[in-house]
């Protein structure tokens, strides 16, 4: 613990994002402070289902990091106690033969990403609907309680941890502060959706739902998502987009997702978007009819542009790093996100190819 | 179907705002999940002909101008919409201009040793089962807490029968003699205190229960105060520590809330009962816990308001009047805080099973300086009840770990329930 002096690096944010970079910075051997207005994972990470998926991502660089993160993360969880990883694997279900050869096409592309064509996906899920075309099985995905995973690796991490206390600039070597002037050798920006007003940075928020069940008997196994789901994570579109995310917890509810619309930081619940969600949810699980929502809740998925997390140095601001921007994927990518930022840092090699990443790339040269 | 007023609960603040409305020619539905009017003031059953109530000549009078509204009974709300539309279970949807929330409040408990037992109720469960049925909750029983109102649940057992070995009082209510009490009200409590008299129940205070034990049912409790401990045997405890506003719809409907003085959360007011979203209006014990006859003088209130009636300024003064008695016994029955004293392996959340400990050491160690962040780390109150039961102490815990009282955003993240009853995905996928 660094209680004294100027730390190495002052984390800004304690989501899982900023906890994992807590983690591999200090893991690095260096002294770590991590700020956060509210408590621990109190943002997106406090909003999420805990995914750690590569079955959703395309052939490109989001998914090369993501199979390291994959990595990372089995590694966590024989590291860390109680975050509850659960190596359950991810089933994609198709609702049509076209359906079922766009999704072999598109796992046929996926490079190092495992995946089993399913004829009969009750196999695999004895509740689902009769009369879905197909799927497939991507063992690789895990699942973890996303609040716990940061609140271990920020403990583990041995950080100092300031929570309440609210960032209100970042300057070079220093971050002002309610509660004054920290100074830093290195700043980390994982501030979350909150990181686009705070680094300058192109991040900005995508409302999603979840819907949570009173606690059942084991009726999903895995998580289970319509193939329509890939699509509506790579849309570009503001408005309102719904498939189909349902999984069980070791708590014993089931969450059922997802949606996703641009509408700022509105708070207002939907019942429209409500209603989508529970119908899509009983379309592909009909058991699941007489099942009782207790509960439902809010999150802002911070996303940019092209739909990939802003890693890296800031050039404008000398000593400034951003980890922020992952939208959906945050608790997935956050342990390879934290790793490359400590590598950065440290002025450690990687092979990881950084500049699908890097924060410029937004910048528009006048 | 569309009204001009919606109004949410049919005890005496919904009956005072829907009657008072209808009488204005506006259309009014009443919507009341229980089967009868009256809330739980005057909870009754069938043939009751209004013995051991208090006020029933008020009561009678406002069934019999139910005639004029739209009451529908057994109405299960789960969601408010902008607009307003009320969704119940069922499926059935009433749309309205205005909105009058006057949902009324449930019993504040804190955990203890022995609470989850057969036979450990809440004081307000014990005075419905009596009143709504008939039914004492047992023979020889202990009735607990903090408050005004342990004294008619005591006096109402002891009528039916019931040996009631003590009143056990947290606070030490001569307190009452500090404020500026109207009588009538002075004088409401000193009756009870005199037939708890006439049937030798015993008052004592600045005592709490601080175990119940039995096997398989409560046998006996623990009571401690200043002299030390005493066990009293009975076969069931009626324990309450005052009120929890039910402000969960006021909540989804976007209504600012205020922490009030007994340390509950409510829906914030002006004159009037207007909310802060135009056309939500809140009335009795929603917006700070007063007791029935101001409930009934808010519910006026907001059925005037709700028409576009000026204000009586007798009614106005009225109101006052009561809110200053109302924070009198606030300030007389604020009990011991719970946080210092209560058994660290107690299970604090009964739907999930999460202990005092679990949350004392979220706090310690999980990061953890709010309401929410307790939720997220422990699950405490994320079950069935939707932290109705454990919200209030759990809160407390929080706070007490964090070296600082109780916020209203501790209360928020265990009062935000945007869907207010558990509903099938089914109906809601409909």
């Amino acid at each position: 613990m660094d209680g004294q002096g100027v730390p190495d690096v002052v984390v800004i944010g304690a989501g899982v994002v900023g906890a994992a970079c807590a983690y591999y910075l200090s893991r690095a051997g260096l002294t770590v402070t991590v700020l956060d207005r509210g408590g621990v994972s109190g943002g997106t990470t406090g909003a999420g289902e805990g995914n750690i998926l590569v079955s959703d991502k395309p052939p490109g660089p989001e998914l090369q990091i993501a199979l390291r993160s994959n990595e990372l993360w089995r590694a966590l969880g024989r590291q860390l106690e109680g975050i509850e990883l659960e190596v359950k694997g991810g089933l994609v279900v198709t609702e049509s033969q076209e359906q079922q050869e766009a999704l072999r096409a598109f796992a046929s592309g996926q490079a190092g990403v495992t995946a089993t064509e399913v004829t009969d996906v009750r196999d695999y899920e004895p509740h689902l609907a009769p009369d879905l075309a197909g799927g497939m099985f991507y063992p690789q995905d895990m699942q973890v309680q996303p609040m716990l995973a940061a609140a271990q690796l920020l403990r583990a991490s041995g950080a100092t941890v300031r929570l309440g206390v609210t960032v209100t600039s970042i300057e070079p070597g220093r971050v002002v502060t309610d509660a004054g002037v920290i100074a830093a050798g290195a700043i980390v920006n994982a501030a979350g959706v909150w990181a686009g007003q705070l680094g300058d940075v192109p991040v900005l928020p995508r409302r999603g739902f979840i819907l949570v069940t009173s606690r059942q008997p084991e009726l999903v196994r895995h998580k289970v998502y319509a193939a329509s789901y890939v699509a509506a994570v790579e849309s570009d579109a503001a408005d309102l987009q719904t498939s189909p995310v349902i999984e069980g917890t070791k708590a014993g509810s089931i969450l059922i997702g997802s949606s996703r619309e641009r509408v700022g930081f509105d708070a207002a619940m939907s019942l429209p978007v409500l209603r989508l969600l529970a119908a899509g949810a009983v379309r592909l699980f009909p058991v699941l009819k007489q099942v009782r929502l207790i509960r439902a809740y809010k999150g802002f998925r911070p996303y940019t542009l092209d739909h990939l997390p802003i890693i890296g140095a800031d050039p404008r601001v000398p000593g400034l790093y951003h980890a922020c921007g992952h939208e959906g994927a945050g608790v997935g990518l956050a342990p390879i996100t934290g790793k490359l930022i400590a590598d950065q840092i440290t002025g450690s090699p990687t092979d990881v190819d950084l500049s699908p990443f890097r924060p410029e790339r937004f910048h528009v040269q006048l | 179907m569309r009204y001009d007023v919606v109004v949410i609960g049919a005890g005496p603040a919904g009956l005072a705002a829907a009657t008072t409305a209808a009488r204005f020619g506006r259309s009014v539905a009443l919507l009341d999940a229980a089967t009868r009017p009256g809330g739980q003031f005057w909870r009754h059953r069938a043939a009751d002909t209004g013995a051991g109530h208090r006020d029933w000549a008020t009561f009678a009078a406002l069934r019999d101008q139910l005639s004029g509204v739209d009451y529908r009974p057994g109405s299960r709300v789960w969601f408010v919409e902008p607009g307003f539309t009320v969704h119940l279970e069922g499926g059935e949807r009433f749309a309205g201009a205005r909105l009058v929330l006057a949902t009324g409040a449930y019993d504040r408990s804190f955990p203890f040793p022995g609470w989850d037992l057969p036979g450990v109720v809440t004081a307000g469960a014990a005075q419905a089962l009596l009143k709504g049925q008939g039914v004492p909750i047992g023979k020889r029983v202990v009735v607990a807490g903090s408050g005004p109102f342990l004294l008619p649940v005591a006096a109402g057992l002891a009528r039916a029968g019931v040996r009631v070995p003590a009143v056990i009082e947290a606070a030490s209510p001569l307190g009452y003699l500090r404020g500026v009490p109207p009588l009538g009200k002075v004088a409401e409590a000193a009756a009870y205190l005199a037939q708890l008299a006439r049937h030798r129940i015993p008052y004592r205070t600045r005592r709490v229960v601080s175990a119940a034990h039995g096997d398989g049912r409560v046998t006996a409790v623990t009571v401690s105060g200043p002299g030390g401990q005493r066990v009293i045997e009975c076969d069931a405890l009626a324990i309450g520590y005052g009120f929890t506003p039910q402000v969960e719809l006021a909540i989804a409907a976007g209504c600012e809330t205020r922490l009030d003085g007994d340390g509950s959360l409510v829906v914030q007011v002006e004159d009037g009962q207007s909310t802060s979203v135009p056309g939500v209006y809140a009335a009795g014990e929603v917006t700070g816990v007063g007791g029935a006859e101001l409930s009934l003088v808010e519910g006026r209130l907001a059925g005037l308001a709700a028409t576009g009636q000026p204000l009586p300024l007798a009614l106005l003064r009225r109101r006052s009047a009561l809110r200053r008695f109302a924070a009198v016994l606030a300030r007389v029955h604020r009990t011991p805080p719970w946080a210092g004293r209560c058994d660290e392996q107690t299970v604090l959340c009964r739907c999930e099973g999460v202990t005092v400990d679990a949350v004392n050491r979220s706090v310690r160690q999980l990061g953890v300086v709010d309401g929410r962040g307790a939720k997220l780390m422990t699950r405490v109150g994320m079950g069935w009840c939707q932290g109705r039961v454990c919200g209030a102490a759990a809160c407390q815990l929080v706070a007490a770990g964090a070296g600082r009282e109780v916020s209203r955003d501790d209360l928020l993240a265990f009062g935000t329930r945007p869907i207010a009853q558990p509903v099938t995905l089914a109906e809601l996928a409909e």
